[in-house]
């Protein structure tokens, strides 16, 4: 562990209900009463209270460990709930910390829950990181990925790593003394945009909670100090197979914020760094649909169509081609009625859209994301009228058809 | 031998987990796969034929940037190679 654990005297004392609740770890002579007691004095980050975040947390909580922070600025959304198992139905809505105490504080009333309601940044991330021992990274996108593992390296302490993809997970301990961190791994991030986005795929929701509990087993090894932590490996799970393997990582002696000569000695931009435009004060959703109303908005040569102004066209029965770029299985959940070819499957399969070249294509997706990208792919192909729906089949939800589901 | 596709990159193999190919170094497998499955190449090098730095190719359990031959790096039958992506949560590449 980063931080010199204070002798046995100077641990805090368990109350005889907590000797109580604890009894299965104090009979266990590797936790035993000095290890009850050093979790009881140790502090937690949880960066995220999400997929991964939320059993790691309440592990943590159920185990002992005497304060958890949690960074999260999010809402809780019913769709969260297929894994966020720290939230609930009665806690739609409210704030993601304060939903995580009130589980957190019913499963165990002797901790403390430190709330950082923000968005972690470049400017508040070494001043919350200092005052814990571990942090664990529970986050979902790589400007954070790369924020939280520099900051673990800069200040020394280290980072119980997990991230998941529909069925796959990794999981390993960055930023220890001696072993390698996440960019010696991955020195740069990938691209944005690099593959034809199927970014809105999904999750098996108990894959964040076999990962998220990986990494609440390495925090506590870190704090009791037993065993042989996942530093200088990487385990990779496959839920479908059911194969977990580990594979050895090694630092980077060129590592440009763990090695010999780090280049990286501040914390940095990372939205820049991941080449990720700024956030903008309200989501994509609403910049779309409102440079909607102001009509005629055109991105990257893509003219931006409003769910209303598809819906005038069909009802004037207009000549257009409408074409859906999702995937097979999200037809039957809600659609337009439009042929469907797979955005990944575009480039492929133009040949069955040449009778379009010339003629006015209207493409949607679920959000408007993906269909844009399709439309690029149209564009730079040779079609001369290639429009994007703007908002997507959630707009259309929104705006047109309230009986449409929202996925 | 067999190379181990991740998730991310299954799309470009027509959904297989694994493939099996046949080459003398680590560096010839990587080019039977991707003259196998073109679309694939753009994922794992950069335009001037370089391996990506965001892409991590293990032989067996470790890293080939790592191994002395690199890419040249001789193997055998009995030998896997593995892809890891960089994955995120939300997002891959
Ligand atoms: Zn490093």
């Amino acid at each position: 562990m980063a931080t010199e654990t204070p002798p046995e005297t100077q641990l805090p004392k368990l109350t005889n209900d907590e000797i109580s609740r604890y009894s299965r770890h104090l009979i266990l002579p590797e936790v035993g009463m000095e290890g009850q007691q050093k979790l009881k004095a140790a502090k937690v980050l949880c960066v995220g209270t999400g997929g991964l975040g939320a059993p790691l947390a309440l592990y943590l909580a159920a185990a002992g460990v005497g304060t958890l922070g949690l960074v999260d600025f999010d809402t809780v959304d019913a769709s969260n709930l297929q894994r966020q198992i720290i939230h609930s139905t009665a806690t739609v809505g409210k704030l993601k910390v304060d939903s995580a105490e009130i589980m957190l504080k019913g499963l165990n009333p002797y901790m403390n829950v430190v709330k950082h309601n923000t968005m972690l940044t470049s400017a508040n991330a070494l001043e919350i990181f200092n005052d814990y021992d571990v942090i664990a990274d529970g986050t979902d996108n790589f400007q954070t990925r790369y924020l939280v593992n520099d900051a673990c390296v800069l200040l020394g302490k280290p980072n119980a790593y997990g991230s998941i993809f529909r069925f796959e997970g990794q999981a390993s301990v960055f930023a220890t003394k001696e072993g390698p961190c996440y960019r010696c791994l991955y020195p740069e991030p990938p691209p944005p945009g690099l593959v034809p986005s199927c970014a809105e795929g999904g999750v098996l929701g108990i894959l964040p909670g076999l990962v998220g509990i990986i990494q609440a087993t390495e925090v506590i090894k870190l704090i009791l100090g037993i065993g042989d932590s996942l530093a200088g490996r990487l385990l990779l799970v496959d839920a479908l197979s059911m194969q977990f393997r580990t594979l050895k990582l090694r630092k980077n002696p060129d590592c440009p914020v763990c090695g010999i000569h780090p280049t990286v000695t501040a914390l940095i931009d990372y939205d820049q760094f991941c080449g990720i435009e700024k956030p903008a004060a309200v989501g994509p959703l609403e910049v779309a649909r409102d440079k909607a109303v102001g009509g005629a908005q055109v991105i990257d040569g893509i003219p931006q169509i409003a769910v209303e102004e598809l819906k005038r066209k069909l009802d004037a029965k207009e000549d257009f081609f409408l074409l859906d770029v999702r995937e097979p299985h999200e037809v039957p959940i809600a659609s337009l009625g439009a042929p469907l070819i797979p955005v990944g499957e575009i480039e492929k399969r133009i040949g069955e859209l040449a009778a379009q070249k010339d003629r006015e294509i209207i493409v949607h997706c679920r959000s408007g994301a993906r269909s844009q990208k399709a439309a690029l792919v149209l564009k730079n192909a040779g079609f001369t009228n290639v429009e994007n729906l703007a908002g997507g089949i959630l707009a259309w939800a929104d705006k047109i058809d309230p009986t449409m589901p929202k996925y | 031998m067999d190379i181990h596709i991740p998730t991310p990159l299954r799309a470009y193999t027509g959904s297989k987990q694994t493939v099996n190919v046949t080459g003398a170094t680590v560096g010839q497998v990587l080019q039977q796969l991707t003259d196998s499955y073109p679309e694939l190449r753009q994922h794992l090098y950069t335009p001037e034929g370089k391996l990506r730095s965001f892409v991590n190719i293990y032989l067996n359990d470790d890293d080939i940037r790592y191994l002395p031959g690199k890419e040249s790096t001789p193997i055998e039958e009995s030998d896997e190679l593995t892809i890891i992506p960089s994955i995120a949560g939300g997002r891959y590449f």
